[in-house]
């Protein structure tokens, strides 16, 4: 790609002010960001307009804009097209199960779902086990974030690496890092708050600018859709736009699983408890299929690139044939913008996420087993330096790992996470599971499902009896097997059940008091 | 009969039912996996999923503003 100095003026503009916006966000406060709950859940003071805005910049990653359209111009419809029931079906499990969630939280006062976990089941090794599957599962999501910012770059022109004493660094991603650990360390979960406002304003632009273009340049959806029947038809073996025969199972088990997995992670539950109340949360139920639709339009640049039979760029493949779209069909100044919003993108997403799992580092480990007597003021300061390394740990990870890797991490992530279910999602409704039986539940699923993903050839289906399904489906069935058989057998052998902490009260949505919502007029005064 | 205030909210749990429809419409694949007919040059298989899309959002709401 050849640099432009009108999209690169026009795309640091927007990182700048991005930035600036970040550091802003520490004097958006009412509370004391020296409290765990402060700096890590904003003090769950966020009305329904902020969490929306965070709870979609959150959850429709930058990685989600580039990977989906990606799989559609490379596959077609099965991995491609399942984002749209899986951020569907999302939904109407956000609105049972959430509010219940939030409510014993905010009761109880817990930060993280493991937090929830060691209470309900009376088990610390289960909150460990939940603690460190989040974390796992939330590492290379964060890398993949920022394998989005260097795609950015790459399409810009920007030099990816710069030799400096004969190695070649990676100095631009370094500079955007150094920017996010700086005002996430300072402003909490405040920041990409603030900065997913910016974030989606843009991208809802970029979103309108492509349907504008649709009929000027493509002459409406038909020829794009007839470009991807016709490479369907000339590549049976790979690309399909529509489901194959003996894929129903596999499209239906990817959106359905996915759809279960998603609020089980860290980065989702964290954006759910920093909301002010129950009202808030089942709101944004009905409110954030608004992204559900944007990406849906999204996922159709896919076939776009195929019409317009653009060429993919140097050593990132299909992933690169949207952002060589945008440089075909906009002028440079809009790709500025464009590259621009998906790099703000990536920094809202990885700023939650190394929240999310920061909590859960000082919550369940640093706190439980490393320094219990530490004061709220050391657990702030604990969780503030664990986002600091984890951001570190993912940016060595993209740069010391070939990217395809990170990509397989990500998708064993959605595998693992998914099998805190039975703990999580059954423990809101009942604790007749034993603490040992949900644990060893959990670690067979967890050794079966990566020993699948391996055996698949790194792909997240595998055909069981014949029929590909979604392994994390698979190994959950398993894992809920296990959980149910082996409960009555602990409670024979003796193996009791733990001490339930919660009470039938702390469940109930009329008793949670709501917190009064903070608007952040105070931090632009 | 008048009914009494204080059961309102348990008598109006069937309505979380209504939120079992989209998984309905959405997980049996046959319903939709055809290219015809079209809207708009979009094919069917995508379009039928982008709908219910919209009619999730309004059936959440519509079961948030029952007061489930």
């Amino acid at each position: 790609m050849k640099l432009d100095a009108t999209a690169v003026a026009v795309f640091i503009f927007f990182f700048v002010l991005v930035t600036v916006l970040g550091f802003v966000a520490a004097r958006w406060r009412s509370g004391d960001l020296n409290q765990l709950h402060e700096w890590g859940l904003a003090g769950r003071r966020f009305g329904t307009i902020i969490t929306w805005f965070l709870l979609g910049g959150d959850l429709y990653t930058a990685y989600t804009f580039i990977a989906i359209p990606a799989a559609m111009y490379g596959t077609g419809a099965v991995s491609g097209f399942f984002a749209i029931p899986y951020t569907i079906l999302i939904y109407p499990l956000v609105f049972v199960l959430m509010p219940k969630f939030w409510t014993v939280c905010k009761q109880r006062g817990y930060v993280t779902a493991a937090d929830f976990v060691k209470e309900r089941f009376g088990s610390r090794n289960l909150a460990l086990a939940i603690a460190f599957t989040g974390i796992l599962a939330t590492m290379p999501y964060i890398a993949l974030q920022m394998y989005g910012i260097q795609l950015s770059l790459a399409a810009l022109g920007i030099p990816i690496t710069v030799p400096i004493f004969g190695i070649a660094i990676d100095l631009p991603l370094l500079i955007a890092f150094v920017i996010l650990a700086a005002y996430t360390y300072t402003s909490g979960l405040r920041a990409p708050a603030m900065i997913a406002l910016v974030k989606d304003i843009m991208i809802f632009i970029v979103l309108f600018a492509v349907i504008a273009i649709v009929p000027t340049r493509f002459h409406g959806f038909g020829p794009i859709f007839d470009a991807a029947h016709q490479k369907a038809l000339a590549n049976p073996k790979i690309f399909s736009d529509l489901i194959p025969a003996n894929q129903a199972i596999a499209y239906t088990t990817l959106a359905l699983g996915s759809a279960l997995a998603l609020f089980l992670y860290p980065h989702s539950l964290t954006g759910v408890l920093s909301s002010s109340s129950t009202r808030v949360v089942k709101r944004n139920a009905a409110l954030l299929p608004i992204y559900s639709l944007m990406l849906g339009f999204l996922a159709i640049l896919g076939y776009m690139a195929i019409a317009a039979k653009v060429k993919p760029f140097g050593g990132f493949g299909n992933n690169s044939a949207v952002p060589a779209l945008i440089n075909a069909v906009f002028p440079p100044w809009f790709a500025g913008f464009t590259f621009a919003a998906i790099s703000i993108g990536a920094l809202v997403p990885a700023a939650v996420m190394s929240i999310a799992a920061a909590n859960l580092f000082t919550r369940n480990i640093y706190k439980e087993y490393l320094r219990p007597s530490a004061t709220d003021r050391e657990e702030t300061q604990a969780a503030k330096l664990a986002s600091l390394v984890l951001k570190f740990g993912a940016l060595l990870f993209i740069v010391a790992i070939n990217p395809a890797q990170v990509i397989y991490f990500q998708l064993l992530g959605g595998i693992w996470i998914l099998q805190t279910l039975p703990a999580v999602f059954l423990g809101l409704y009942t604790r007749w599971f034993n603490r040992w039986a949900l644990l060893i539940g959990w670690a067979a699923a967890m050794i079966a499902g990566t020993w699948m993903f391996i055996a698949a050839g790194n792909k997240p289906t595998l055909a069981i009896f014949h029929i590909p399904i979604y392994i994390a489906v698979a190994v959950l069935i398993l894992n809920l097997l296990l959980a149910v058989i082996l409960t009555p057998i602990f409670e024979l052998i003796g193996l009791r059940r733990g001490q339930d902490k919660t009470t039938p009260a702390d469940y109930e949505e009329v008793l949670a008091p709501a917190e009064p919502v903070e608007v952040g007029r105070r931090a632009l005064s | 009969m008048v009914t009494r205030p204080t059961s309102t909210r348990k008598d109006r749990r069937w309505f979380l039912l209504l939120l079992l429809i989209p998984y309905i419409f959405l997980l049996i694949p046959s319903f939709y996996n055809a290219l015809a007919p079209s809207f708009l040059g979009i094919p069917y298989f995508y379009w039928y999923q982008m709908l219910w899309i919209i009619l999730t959002a309004i059936i959440t709401a519509l079961v948030y503003f029952m007061g489930a």
